[in-house]
């Protein structure tokens, strides 16, 4: 037995030696936690990712996998428009750097480049990062971080829980929002028609069909169907809302099942009048699912919006720096998105001021301000980070897309009309 | 390994290494970054899963390519868990060992009616069976979404950096001392069994199923009892995960997630717990490695786009084809079977589990004639026989 325990003791000795070299390790090279700058009370805001030239930001998006077709273009659009800026001098002298981190719509890729955005990039915060599952995966982490997160790309109401999460601030109109719309649209132009739902199975169609029912009342919805991302399939629900005499269809759809519930029913030679929430209702990305037959297939398709659309100043200057800057990439709803986006951000940073901090950057988001370039201003304020409010009812007539006038804005549980009142464009787009 | 406490024997000695090894990875978290920690956290959440694997195939001879389910077993038991508890009121390290071991619970039941399919099932139709299975994952979470809330999973409240360590470690690397600590549990345990004479039975099935039958093991017990084994660990790996970020969700757990484990297991050496451990480095560290490389490379946004996240796959491929044309045993393989020449097949095999016993790979029994390195050392021609005069 002794050499036993003349080995145990050798090994007592090592970890002895181990837990004294980890203490002296302690002292130099703990990492301290991020946020923890504020314990120093000579310090008098967070400004990691600015120096006296540039601004780092970053994003995690979908450039590959399924999602990819979809989406990857917002954040070039983004990228594209900040060069513009950047080519203009900047903000406050300072050039925006946008780092694009691709997930593949991924939530176990978005929580490690996230994590590297934050903790290795050191960004000074995180703008319009994409998806309700993804983002949702990161969510905790950022606001434990004291991360801003900034402009979601996704119309969760999760991204509107200010005591909950006081960094996180949608972009989107949240679902609740366009569904209490369309319903209200419905209602109001449409009397009598019995109003159906197909939506997706998670938090989208959740909150959709809350702002459905919030128009129309708790019965109001005639009949609901759900389908799941990852069943390409919806000849099922499509025949059970038909066979429930549904008139109005509303979509909480992304584009591609948007376009495959119109060709499903299309060939089941059904026609009800089809409304889609601004996720699944822009009209070159379903001419591109639907071909030629979009057209004839989309007349009369009604959809909701925030952003700048159709004949307009802002679609304008995009459209241009779409050419100069991003290749004369197709221009589409994602490109104005990106680039609504992308500008939303640098008057949010022009309005923290000539040194922004963390603290300084959300108290301009906050203070209620900020007015970006939608179809109303900006509803940011202490209790709302949801962006949006107020939705436009689009529709398509010969091929083209836009506004008809009809805007609605939700706010306590209430949908009302209201007159548009678009930001117009000043300064060239660059704010400050 | 065998100059170091020479005299050192049996379990005991297991035990001391895994004592030293886990000090040594605790003490490596101070030497780390916050996002390094957190990839070795992520990395010793693999571990458990590619440990598990790794027993599964390469000691047992049925092969899964549905760890990633089992993983995802774990992490929804854990998070389901702790949200009950966290509404219960409780919290801090209870709430974190009960989740826990809702997980393993969850995937070990799992794994047990795995189990018994694959014991009834053999080579490809059990492969068929665990890849149906990681491919319903999220047809399954989308149908009981009240429950698993289908593609968006399920969050949980993050614990924070106990009280008293808070001045000292960041939050990342209190989270890497938690994984380090399961997976060093979980890993030891892969160890004593390997080493017993559950592994030897194991081993035993492997090599030739009517050879053991005849000689009184309990064959279907034995690979129910992998199995179980073997998603037990995937389990802890999985709510080892879910701990360190807050969330599940069918989309972490894909099919290729689960191939990624499977090379992880050959890439390091089937049946090596070393192997196991090289092999969860790998898998976490290339993808990450070859994105920083890309990006450093200034090539055109398009081609860029193209290559981030698919290179990486490509990458995996390869490398395992290099490593099987140059070491079929795998990375951590390869050190067992330079030894092996050297020392007994009986002493080399107890090791404390960092060699391999790839000497029979499953798909191996078919082609007696492609001779391996390590079955070219064998010193008798049927190993299981000399497992079971010793076994009695």
């Amino acid at each position: 037995m002794s050499h036993q325990s003349s080995a145990s003791r050798s090994a007592r000795r090592f970890g002895v030696l181990l837990a004294a070299s980890a203490l002296v390790l302690t002292a130099c090279s703990t990492p301290s936690a991020p946020g923890s700058d504020s314990d120093d009370p000579a310090a008098t805001g967070d400004s990691t990712g600015v120096t006296d030239t540039t601004v780092t930001i970053g994003t995690h998006t979908p450039l590959t996998g399924p999602a990819a077709a979809g989406y990857s273009s917002i954040s070039a659009a983004a990228t594209a428009y900040f060069e513009y800026i950047n080519e203009e001098g900047g903000v406050h002298g300072r050039e925006i750097e946008y780092i694009v981190k691709d997930d593949g719509y991924n939530p176990a890729n978005t929580q490690t480049v996230v994590r590297e955005l934050v903790q290795q990039d050191e960004v000074f915060a995180i703008v319009n990062g994409l998806g309700t599952a993804t983002h949702q995966s990161v969510l905790e982490f950022l606001n434990q971080n004291k991360v801003p997160d900034l402009f979601v790309a996704s119309g969760s109401t999760s991204w509107n829980q200010p005591d909950k999460y006081p960094f996180t601030f949608g972009f989107n109109a949240d679902y609740v929002v366009e569904g209490a719309a369309l319903a209200q649209y419905a209602a109001d132009e449409l009397p009598g028609t019995s109003v159906c739902m197909l939506g997706q199975d998670d938090d989208f169609g959740d909150d959709f069909l809350t702002g459905l029912e919030t128009a129309l009342g708790a019965d109001g919805v005639a009949h609901v169907e759900r389908y799941s991302v990852s069943n390409q399939d919806v000849t099922a629900q499509i025949g059970a809302l038909q066979a429930a005499g549904c008139e109005v269809v509303t979509l909480a759809t992304i584009n591609g099942f948007t376009a495959l519930a119109i060709g499903t029913a299309a060939q089941l030679g059904w026609f009800p009048q089809w409304m889609a929430s601004s996720s699944g209702a822009d009209y070159p990305t379903l001419q591109g699912y639907l071909g030629d037959a979009a057209p004839q297939l989309l007349q009369g398709f009604i959809g909701t919006n925030y952003s700048p659309m159709g004949d307009d100043d802002w679609v304008t200057l995009f459209r241009e720096i779409n050419d100069e800057y991003n290749d004369g990439a197709p221009f589409d709803g994602n490109t104005i998105y990106g680039m609504s986006v992308a500008y939303t951000f640098a008057e949010a940073l022009a309005a923290a001021g000539e040194d922004p901090t963390r603290e300084s950057l959300l108290e301009a988001i906050t203070s209620g301000d900020l007015q970006g370039n939608g179809i109303a201003p900006l509803a940011f304020a202490p209790d709302n980070h949801a962006a949006y409010l107020t939705v436009g009812i689009t529709s398509v007539d010969q091929g083209v897309q836009d506004y008809i006038g009809t805007t609605y804005e939700v706010r306590g549980g209430a949908v009302t009309a209201v007159e548009p009142a678009p930001v117009a464009l000043t300064g060239n787009g660059i704010p400050g | 390994m065998k100059r170091v406490f020479p005299r050192l024997t049996g379990t005991r000695r297991v035990l001391v290494f895994a004592g030293i090894l886990t000090l040594l990875a605790i003490g490596g978290t101070f030497l780390l970054d916050p996002f390094r920690n957190f990839q070795l956290a992520t990395a010793a959440a693999y571990l458990c899963a590619v440990g598990g694997l790794t027993l599964l195939i390469g000691l047992s001879g049925q092969l899964s390519l549905g760890h990633a389910a089992l993983m995802a077993a774990g992490g929804y038991g854990y998070a389901l868990t702790s949200n009950a508890l966290t509404d219960a009121g409780v919290d801090g390290v209870v709430r974190f060992a009960v989740a826990l071991v809702a997980g393993v619970v969850a995937a070990s039941l799992l794994g047990l009616l795995l189990g018994l399919a694959g014991a009834r099932l053999r080579g490809p139709y059990l492969a068929g069976l665990t890849l149906a299975l990681v491919i319903a994952l999220p047809a399954f979470t989308s149908v009981f979404s009240a429950v698993f809330r289908g593609d968006q999973g399920v969050q949980t409240a993050y614990s924070p950096v106990p009280e008293f360590l808070n001045r000292l470690i960041a939050l990342e690397q209190w989270q890497a001392w938690v994984a380090i600590g399961v997976a060093s549990v979980t890993t030891t345990a892969l160890v004593l069994v390997r080493r017993g004479v559950g592994g030897l039975r194991m081993r035993a099935v492997r090599d030739d199923e009517t050879a053991a039958r005849v000689n009184g093991v309990a064959v279907r017990r034995v690979k129910v009892t992998a199995f179980t084994v073997s998603a037990a660990a995937a389990g802890a790996g999985g709510a080892v995960l879910c701990f360190v970020t807050q969330s599940v969700s069918p989309g972490g757990y894909t099919l290729a997630f689960s191939l990624l484990l499977l090379v992880a297991a050959v890439i390091g050496g089937l049946g090596s717990i070393g192997g196991a451990a090289l092999g969860a480095v790998i898998i976490v560290v290339l993808p990450w490695l070859l994105n920083v490389l890309a990006g450093a490379l200034e090539l055109p946004t398009e081609l860029e786009q193209r290559l981030s996240g698919n290179l990486s796959v490509l990458v995996f491929g390869v490398l395992l084809i290099i490593v099987m044309l140059v070491r079929p045993t795998g990375l951590a393989g390869s050190w067992g079977v330079r030894r092996r020449t050297k020392s007994t097949h009986t002493s080399a095999d107890a090791e404390l589990g960092f060699t391999a016993s790839a000497d029979r790979m499953p798909g191996s029994d078919q082609a007696p004639n492609r001779q391996s390195p390590a079955s070219t050392t064998g010193t008798t021609s049927n190993p299981s026989k000399q497992f079971l005069a010793q076994e009695r």
